[in-house]
């Protein structure tokens, strides 16, 4: 008699089975062993140790004491030494929780991370703080100015400072009094140009930048204002 | 904002500065940080075992002990130090949640110890870390459980001022509370037994007659029967409506389970009572004596292991809801496969699916009766597949379910268990709290002794220091010394008091006290308390009363004034009026040897420190009997007791 339809199922569940028993004992691998490797590669996780506390000392304004007291409280955070793009974003939103604050984190982390790796090491850190807080005012206004130009090409054009106005208006978040309009950013970036754009063609260099600053009182005084943060 | 992050609120403030060539108004003003301080190691020495840390780390968290001004409270100036009388293992972690941010449970602590620890170092347990939260809350509530059964007995005390409708519900839930209950509980047992052995037995064939083939002998003996079923009914219809009546919430009452089950168990009987004999209603009528079987749920109520039982199903529904979709599923799945595998052969008997699911289920189940094979090669090998996993959908859910029941079953055993031991605990308890109090009352005895000697006698050491108590105990004492001024009452010894008041109805004294007043009832209570002072005192019963031993040092015994007089009628003041006299009896009790006690302490309210219990008797001048309380019977436990002042 012929094997009809279930037969033929039955069968080939049979061997199912046994190649499954099979497998179960070892006998026959049909994947190779190296799957198991794979957990191994997670372990070593990029470390990074800072240059000494001589070579900071010489590198940055700070004390010796001050250092050793940056270095506890970020080495306590990051205890890898390192500050990736991700944890630096969601730092820096948990200050500013009504808003969006991941954009501004992201130019933010650009201006520290000035040798472009990709994350924060203690070095970019404590040298950025060092002239945000202890350097002059030409430093802070050179940071601040790097930190618009967002492709580090020494000018800041329109769309530059359009992306960091709508950064900036985004950690504000939708529950403001005046209400956030959609063309605030637009403005706002419009009167920045407006101060600091002299020769109008578009772009601010940074010698207008600093200049324009540099008139400025209001801009001299709250350049002051952090002065003792550490 | 997390407090972890407060470590880079420093950068983010530096950063700012990013926005200040845009900003187009002046910025605010920053806050001053006037206790600008290096950063300074602390050293926190818990118990002896010193932690160092920095001064930052603990102002991490600024809402708890370590973070805020309160350790300073805890500031030893001698070793600059931070000094905590805590258990240094548990500040581990807790020095550690400051360090990393996170809280941990440390497995090997008692939960509520650690609890303690928490509260005291001003940490809520909520921040404990995901890895440890389970296991925290697990604990923290077996520990609910295992309190809130002590707490439960509390309800078997008797209240005071139930009414008959509570003695009763009371005595059904439980039955030890009183005999009758017991009787009660036991008589619906038997008959719950009998009632159920009477609807087997009436089944059974009872033996053919002349005439007729083999009946049951329910048909036989239907009278007997009858009457059997009838006298159950009969109680378990007046068992339901008492419940009925007792019951505090009768509408909850009737929606619980057990009531459910006690109508359903009587029903039948009187529907079949009320319906009459002819054909067409008898089938239907059959039908319900069916039901009559509920009764023995009623069992439920005697036994214990029975509710455990039902409770655990009913608390592992889900996974009985589970097992059962599971094997729904297998059941379909191989019963058309069977079908289908056997549709070939001839003769078979799985002619439909649904004829297949019988023969599922019972291979899946392992029984195998055997009265449906499978023929065809592919139905044998269908059919043993399905036999095997039977075994596993069957075996899956079952030890969950054995689980719970083991625990549930074991937490009542631990249950009765820590009842059992719980009285023994207490009267261990009982008897160390006891010998606290029965130091109190013989320091007060010879606190006078004490003080005089130390008045009198300077240079004799050794005469204080027999008595030596040390300055806790002697504090303490003062204290409750103290409350008994206030409240005008004494503490006494509870066995006396008990002893002391049998006594007093066997009690007579012949002695009369000159002012004896015939207030029967407070001499009575007057020398039921006073009873407790070791002295056997008159018995109260008799108005005259007691003054007994009295006599003979009458001339110094203090009278004691009996404000009961006044008090007389307010019966149900016995109890202050007991302690009251007992103040009385006690200024009475003074030795010969040392002191003569001026006038009667009711007069000279408080004119001498030697008249302490009087000072706060109310003013009616009292003309009570002298309360013989005088240890001229030194009888009394043999302590010979001077009472020089009782102040």
């Amino acid at each position: 008699m012929g094997l009809d339809g279930m037969e033929i199922i039955a069968i080939a569940v049979v061997i199912g089975l046994f190649v499954f028993v099979l497998k179960q004992f070892g006998v026959w691998e049909l994947v190779s062993l190296e799957d198991s490797c794979d957990s191994d590669l997670e372990l070593s996780m990029v470390r990074h140790q800072p240059e000494g506390l001589d070579q900071l000392q010489a590198q940055t304004q700070f004390t010796r004491k001050e250092l050793q007291s940056l270095y506890r409280g970020f080495k306590n955070e990051c205890p890898s030494g390192l500050v990736d793009e991700e944890t630096f974003k969601s730092i820096y939103s948990q200050f500013f929780p009504q808003g969006d604050a991941t954009t501004y984190a992201h130019f933010l982390f650009n201006a520290f991370d000035m040798d472009r790796s990709g994350s924060i090491r203690f070095e970019d850190f404590v040298i950025g703080l060092s002239v945000l807080l202890r350097g002059s005012v030409t430093e802070k206004l050179r940071w601040a100015f790097n930190l618009y130009d967002i492709n580090k090409d020494g000018y800041i054009t329109k769309e530059e400072m359009m992306a960091i106005m709508t950064s900036i208006y985004d950690m504000m978040g939708r529950y403001t009094l005046p209400t956030v309009r959609d063309d605030s950013p637009f403005q706002h970036v419009e009167k920045f140009f407006q101060k600091m754009d002299r020769n109008r063609d578009g772009v601010v260099t940074i010698d207008e930048f600093i200049e324009t600053c540099q008139k400025d009182e209001n801009i001299m005084a709250s350049m002051q204002l952090f002065e003792n943060v550490i | 904002m997390a407090t972890g992050v407060a470590a880079w609120l420093p950068f983010a403030r530096a950063a700012a500065i990013g926005w200040m060539p845009v900003a187009n108004c002046p910025m605010p003003v920053a806050p001053r940080d006037n206790s600008k301080r290096q950063d300074e190691l602390i050293i926190l020495n818990v118990s002896g075992r010193r932690f160092q840390t920095w001064r930052t780390t603990l102002d991490r968290y600024p809402d708890t002990l370590l973070g805020s001004s309160e350790k300073d409270f805890f500031y030893n100036d001698e070793s600059k130090e931070y000094f905590f009388d805590r258990d240094p293992d548990a500040f581990r972690s807790i020095l550690n949640f400051y360090r990393t941010g996170k809280l941990h449970y440390p497995r090997h602590e008692c939960i509520s110890a650690y609890d303690e620890e928490l509260t005291f170092f001003g940490i809520i347990p909520e921040i404990i870390g995901d890895c440890c939260y389970e296991e925290y809350k697990d604990r923290k509530r077996e520990n609910l459980e295992r309190l809130q059964d002590d707490q439960e007995e509390h309800k078997d005390q008797k209240l005071p001022n139930m009414n008959f409708r509570q003695t009763m519900w009371r005595a059904f839930e439980n039955p030890h509370t009183s005999t009758m209950a017991l009787v009660f509980y036991y008589v619906t047992g038997f008959f719950i037994a009998i009632s159920v052995i009477t609807n087997v037995v009436e089944t059974v064939p009872c033996g053919s007659t002349a005439n007729q083939k083999d009946m049951p002998c329910g048909e036989r003996y239907t009278v007997a029967f009858f009457c059997m079923d009838t006298a159950c009914v009969m109680i378990f219809t007046v068992e339901y409506l008492l419940r009925l009546f007792a019951a505090p919430s009768r509408y909850r009452f009737m929606r619980s389970v057990m009531s459910i089950i006690d109508v359903v168990a009587i029903l039948p009987y009187y529907i079949g009572l009320v319906m009459t004999n002819n054909e067409d209603v008898s089938g239907a009528f059959v039908t319900l004596r069916v039901f009559r079987v509920f009764r023995i749920f009623k069992f439920s109520r005697h036994s214990q292991g029975l509710r455990i039982l039902g409770y655990t199903l009913k608390s592992c529904a889900s996974e009985l809801g589970f097992l059962l979709f599971s094997l729904t599923m297998a059941i379909i799945i191989f019963a058309t496969v069977m079908f289908y595998a056997e549709k070939g052969s001839s003769s078979s008997k799985f002619t439909s699916i649904p004829a297949s699911f019988w023969y599922t289920i019972v291979t899946m189940t392992t029984l195998g009766y055997g009265d449906m094979v499978p023929k065809t090669i592919a139905g044998k090998i269908f059919g043993s597949i399905c036999s095997l996993s039977g075994v596993l959908v069957i075996a899956l859910p079952v030890p969950v379910i054995v689980s719970n029941f083991s625990r549930i079953y074991h937490q009542n055993q631990r249950a009765d268990k820590r009842r059992a031991q719980k009285k023994a605990r207490l009267a261990r308890i009982r008897i160390s709290k006891s010998s606290g109090t029965n130091a109190f009352i013989q320091s007060k005895r010879n606190g006078p002794l004490n003080e005089l000697l130390e008045l009198t006698d300077k240079e004799e050491d050794e005469q204080k220091l027999m008595r030596s108590i040390s300055l806790l105990e002697s504090q303490h004492h003062h204290l409750l010394h103290c409350l008994e001024k206030t409240t005008a009452h004494e503490f006494v010894d509870e066995q006396l008091y008990q002893q002391n008041c049998l006594e007093t109805a066997l009690q007579a004294y012949p002695s009369r006290s000159p002012s004896v007043s015939s207030h029967e009832s407070s001499v009575h209570t007057c020398c039921c308390r006073r009873v407790k002072r070791n002295t056997p005192l008159p018995n109260a019963s008799l108005a005259s009363a007691h003054q007994s031993s009295l006599q003979e040092l009458s001339a110094i015994h203090i009278q004691c004034h009996d404000p009961l007089s006044h008090t007389a009628s307010r019966s149900n003041l016995n109890l202050k009026t007991d302690n009251r006299s007992r103040i009385n009896c006690k200024s009475g009790r003074i030795t010969t040897a040392i002191i003569s006690l001026p006038a009667p302490p009711a007069l000279s309210p408080d004119g001498d420190g030697l008249h302490g219990p009087m000072q706060r008797r109310p003013p009616p001048p009292p003309s009570h009997p002298t309360t013989p309380s005088i240890p001229t019977t030194t009888s009394s436990a043999g302590t010979n007791i001077v009472k020089v002042s009782a102040l």
